[in-house]
């Protein structure tokens, strides 16, 4: 029997977009891009994270099955196929026009532990500490309490060891190992490491692979009900007073005498 | 929770002693049940309080639940949320916050989840609304966006970014009722256990109390300058080095270096920002900044929009002229 491992994935906006080319739909409470620009969705980072702690823990030598799983109103596949493409075996894709615009976690976590217990068995769930569109950090909290599991969030290495999972986890001033039985939740950081390039050959076996879609009927989900009102979303307003001090000639030594200046004027220094 | 009454406050202490954290939330606790015209309460977790109920009392709770007990000797989140979770269930607050801490991140939305609730994460001001509802605001979209949110569930609960109150004014004299809980954990909940903790030893002063921090990122170009030229300013100053998650990720300075979204905010007097674009997600960590400076060749860089003063220049040519300036000046 393989270790049956969920890597939890989500499509979001690419974060590298300038804040420029945003669109808010303040009624709707939406962020869109600039539809002019073109710009795909990718996987959130610490998504892809998720998914290369499970790569990372077959090559440790344990025989592992890796199924994405996520959930939305609709894909990009080619975007979403780059967790397959970095070497997961399988793919299962919530998907529903009910969940057009969702951004609570209650609600998320709700049909993500529908979606597991219907994969079920799993021994271990990896996901991204957050999300890097609505900055929760809660689903993959949500998703262990739901399935009643424990839970170890923000780890920059996961180990199977002896049947547990073990994880160093990130704490402000350095880390701890954590351990835990399975069946569990982890949820990784960026500090494990880059997340892996696909491969020719993994690109090839993921373009074959047809990604398993649900709908919200498939998991009897009808509840949808959410459990904070959105009451509305906005760009904050940047003043910028800042003073640039230009040096004489452009010099930045003579910029950087001036600057020292005006912080004693001003007694920061 | 037809009852429900009152903010409660998830405090932290170490040794006996009260966190920043849990004075800081004391503050905005204060503020959330003095519009609600109701008390104002506190957890504290822990197998030895000390002293630190006391202190409570004298940061503005009314009503302190002292919860000792051995398994919460180490800050084990699932020992915690046991006994959180029977408190609230028992109390019916109508309101619980917690700090953007280790603890706070992990406990706050597994005990919204316990109590079938709804979670505020990460905020910046959290106030009652007229409708007597916890309304919200957060930075969303790496910080590019904020959002206001009303919670619609009792209790209503948030997870409050540190640095975002002043603890208030200690008043020793102030008057607050104690309350022992001896909640008898089953030592069986703690099912992910902490083996060890390693503490990645930081020269001088915590980055979170510094007045003066001296940053660098991607455009330092390596790990050298941070123990250079702006460790050499920082002494100056009497401050301490930071990071930008870039510098970070590259590998230049460990994690405890990080500020930001998913690393540490600050909030110092003084911040010089050395070749860092000024990413939201950096700028999430500094809404407690008071004054920024920003050393970036690149004239358009975000960081200049958020800055009190600005050199644009290369930043081996403007860091040692500083240096040397400052030195001549003092």
């Amino acid at each position: 029997m393989p270790l049956n491992i969920v890597a939890m994935v989500k499509q979001v906006l690419d974060p590298e977009v300038p804040v420029s080319a945003y669109r808010i739909d303040r009624q709707k409470k939406r962020v869109e891009i600039d539809p002019t620009k073109k710009i795909a969705p990718v996987i959130n980072g610490f998504d892809e994270t998720a998914v290369e702690a499970a790569l990372r823990i077959r090559e440790a030598g344990h025989d592992v099955k890796i199924t994405v799983l996520s959930a939305g109103a609709s894909f990009v596949t080619d975007v979403m196929k780059k967790a397959l493409s970095m070497g997961s075996d399988e793919m299962v894709l919530v998907q529903d026009p009910a969940l057009e615009g969702v951004s609570d976690s209650t609600v998320t976590a709700r049909v993500l532990a529908g979606a597991i217990k219907k994969l079920s068995p799993f021994d271990l769930i990896i996901a991204g500490r957050q999300a890097s569109d609505w900055d929760n950090a809660q689903v993959p909290l949500g998703l262990a309490e739901l399935l009643g599991v424990p839970c170890i969030p923000v780890t920059r290495k996961v180990e199977i060891q002896n049947g547990d999972v073990v994880c160093e986890r990130v704490i402000p001033n350095g880390y701890e190992v954590v351990s835990a039985p399975l069946p569990a939740v982890v949820t990784v950081s960026n500090e494990l490491g880059q997340p892996r390039y696909p491969t020719m050959r993994n690109i090839m076996a993921a373009a074959r692979k047809k990604p398993q879609t649900w709908t919200l009927a498939d998991l009897g989900i009808t509840d949808l009900a959410t459990k904070l009102t959105m009451l509305d979303l906005f760009i904050p307003e940047k003043q910028s007073k800042c003073e640039i001090i230009q040096g004489d000639d452009n010099n930045p030594v003579d910029a950087a005498r001036k600057l020292a200046l005006r912080l004693r004027e001003t007694k920061l220094v | 929770m037809a009852d429900a009454k009152g903010v409660l406050v998830i405090g932290e202490a170490a040794g006996g002693q009260l966190d920043a954290s849990a004075k800081e939330l004391l503050a905005h606790g204060r503020k959330l049940a003095d519009s609600l015209g109701e008390p104002l309460s506190i957890a504290i977790l822990g197998d030895n309080l000390g002293g630190a109920p006391k202190e409570a009392i004298a940061f503005g709770a009314d009503r302190v639940y002292a919860v000792s007990d051995p398994v919460l000797k180490e800050p084990q989140p699932e020992a915690y949320l046991a006994a959180l979770t029977a408190l609230a269930k028992e109390q019916s607050p109508k309101v619980i916050v917690a700090a953007k801490t280790p603890l706070g991140v992990n406990v706050g939305p597994r005990l919204a989840f316990r109590l079938e609730t709804g979670l505020a994460q990460d905020c910046l001001e959290v106030k009652i609304d007229g409708n007597k509802k916890l309304v919200a605001n957060r930075p969303v979209f790496g910080g590019n966006c904020m959002v206001s949110v009303a919670c619609d569930s009792l209790p209503m609960m948030a997870v409050i970014r540190l640095k975002t109150a002043e603890p208030l004014p200690r008043n020793d004299s102030r008057s607050g009722e104690i309350v022992p809980v001896n909640p008898r954990l089953d030592p069986s909940v703690v099912k992910a256990k902490v083996i060890k903790r390693v503490e990645e030893k930081q020269e001088g002063k915590r980055l979170e109390d510094a007045e003066v921090i001296v940053s660098g990122g991607r455009g330092l170009g390596g790990p050298e300058p941070f123990q250079k030229e702006l460790k050499e300013l920082a002494d100056l100053l009497g401050g301490v080095v930071s990071s930008s998650r870039a510098a970070v990720d590259i590998g230049w300075v460990p994690y405890s270096y990080q500020v930001g979204l998913t690393g540490k905010s600050v909030a110092p007097n003084l911040y010089i920002a050395v070749g860092i674009s000024g990413a939201s997600q950096h700028m999430a960590g500094l809404s407690g900044a008071k004054n920024i400076v920003a050393i970036n060749k690149d004239a358009n860089a975000n960081i200049f929009k958020e800055s009190r003063f600005g050199v644009v220049g290369e930043w081996q040519k403007v860091v040692p002229a500083l240096i040397q300036a400052i030195r001549e000046l003092k």
